[in-house]
């Protein structure tokens, strides 16, 4: 818009060729051009016809967004009630979708050996779909990585510490260090019995990460980095993320080629059941929470441990 | 119609309350607040619908883990408002030596 509103002053202003041909000067300095731009530029923004100008072409661009806005919000929803209509109700038997469901609440638990049905679906017949999900938080981490991560050298980051230390107030602290244990013993607990009850490796992975992410906010940073530095976080999600794929393309591999299964099912019920359903919680758990602390660090102070 | 029906439709009025006011609010930190509500009452919700593993989740990723990155980025950008006539002055002057060393 600044563009249009340049030219159009251009053509009905003469007498300020001495600033406006000012990219034309090979002798001028960059600095003495950008300063003459700007004295221009409040020039023009002083001129009262500029301003009715520029206030029309504001109010133009107003009401045309707005318009714009709730039209496509409107049709948004109703392509959304249009599909809603189309569904079945909620709780009734519909015989198009229900095949497979039934199949799963059927066979599930001969098939995949997990007590919670759920965990067989996403970790067993679903597990490419948990994979890319995975891969989806990883990605995040790095594009937040990417773009905010600003160092431990930089002088601002020295700064932010020394203001931001929340370690100093007493009640925070303590209730922090008492909280901690008990939400990562919780935690473990939701990703171990991810095959029996309901849970498993993201929610389970979330409150791992929300511990850490309350013992950095109340005993600040300093405790978690001895925990989880920048190399062991690392380290950690390429790991979990490895061992998902190898185990995921074992087990693909496996059924392509019509083998025998070699992992043991073991009893329904028992903690070590479900066969790869277990090790595959954990392995999503691991990086659902190193990825949450990851995001808080780095959204909090720009870096992850001390790098 | 039992208690628990008219609990449920109670949550579902709140919910569409809740959504609509998170549009509605103008300050950013109240809209961050009644979105944690929002996230809240759903998890409820799913609870109700006989799909835990979706309520513990939407407890501990809607209500929790996004609310505490929204509040991060409105503490960094309410900071980022906070312009030092001074500070201004350091980064154009920043700005032009790096202009003339170019």
């Amino acid at each position: 818009m600044r563009e249009s509103v340049r030219s159009w002053f251009r053509e009905e202003l003469s007498g300020m060729e001495e600033f406006l041909d000012t990219e034309e000067k090979p002798d001028a300095s960059r600095v003495e051009r950008k300063s003459a731009v700007r004295r221009w530029e409040e020039q023009l923004l002083s001129n009262p016809q500029m301003q009715r100008e520029i206030q029309r072409r504001q109010q133009r661009y107003h009401t045309i967004y707005r318009l714009v806005a709730v039209l496509s919000c409107v049709l948004f929803g109703l392509v959304m009630l249009y599909m809603i209509a189309h569904m079945p109700h909620y709780g009734f038997a519909n015989p198009r979708a229900d095949e497979v469901a039934s199949r799963y609440l059927e066979e599930g638990l001969k098939e995949t050996g997990a007590v919670n049905i759920v965990a067989g679906m996403i970790l067993d017949y679903r597990a490419f779909d948990t994979l890319g999900e995975s891969f989806v938080l990883f990605t995040g981490l790095v594009c937040s990585l990417i773009l905010l991560r600003v160092g431990a050298r930089n002088p601002a980051t020295l700064k932010h510490d020394q203001y931001f230390d929340t370690s100093s107030d007493a009640i925070l602290h303590k209730i922090g260090v008492l909280v901690f244990p008990a939400i990562i013993v919780f935690g473990i607990y939701v990703i171990f019995n991810g095959h029996l009850s309901p849970g498993g490796g993201f929610s389970g992975g979330t409150i791992l990460g929300s511990a850490m992410i309350i013992l950095s906010a109340s005993a600040g940073f300093g405790t978690t980095d001895r925990i989880f530095t920048y190399k062991r976080l690392n380290l950690m999600t390429f790991a979990a993320l490895g061992f998902y794929s190898l185990a995921k393309g074992f087990v693909f591999f496996i059924g392509a080629n019509g083998m025998h299964n070699p992992i043991p099912k073991g009893v329904p019920g028992a903690l070590l059941s479900g066969g790869l359903i277990l090790p595959l919680n954990i392995a999503v758990g691991l990086v659902v929470a190193c990825t949450m602390y990851g995001f808080y660090s780095l959204f909090e102070r720009g870096r992850i441990g001390h790098a | 119609m039992s208690i628990s029906e008219i609990f449920k439709i109670i949550l579902l009025i709140l919910l569409v309350v809740c959504a609509i006011a998170v549009n509605l609010t103008k300050r950013l930190l109240p809209a961050i607040i009644i979105f944690m509500a929002y996230s809240t009452i759903m998890a409820v919700v799913w609870a109700l619908m006989e799909s835990p593993d979706l309520a513990i989740t939407e407890a501990a990723v809607g209500a929790g883990i996004t609310s505490i990155l929204f509040f991060l980025t409105l503490r960094r950008l309410s900071r980022m408002e906070l312009t030092d006539p001074a500070d201004e002055e350091a980064v154009r002057q920043a700005d032009e030596v790096e202009e003339t060393d170019s």
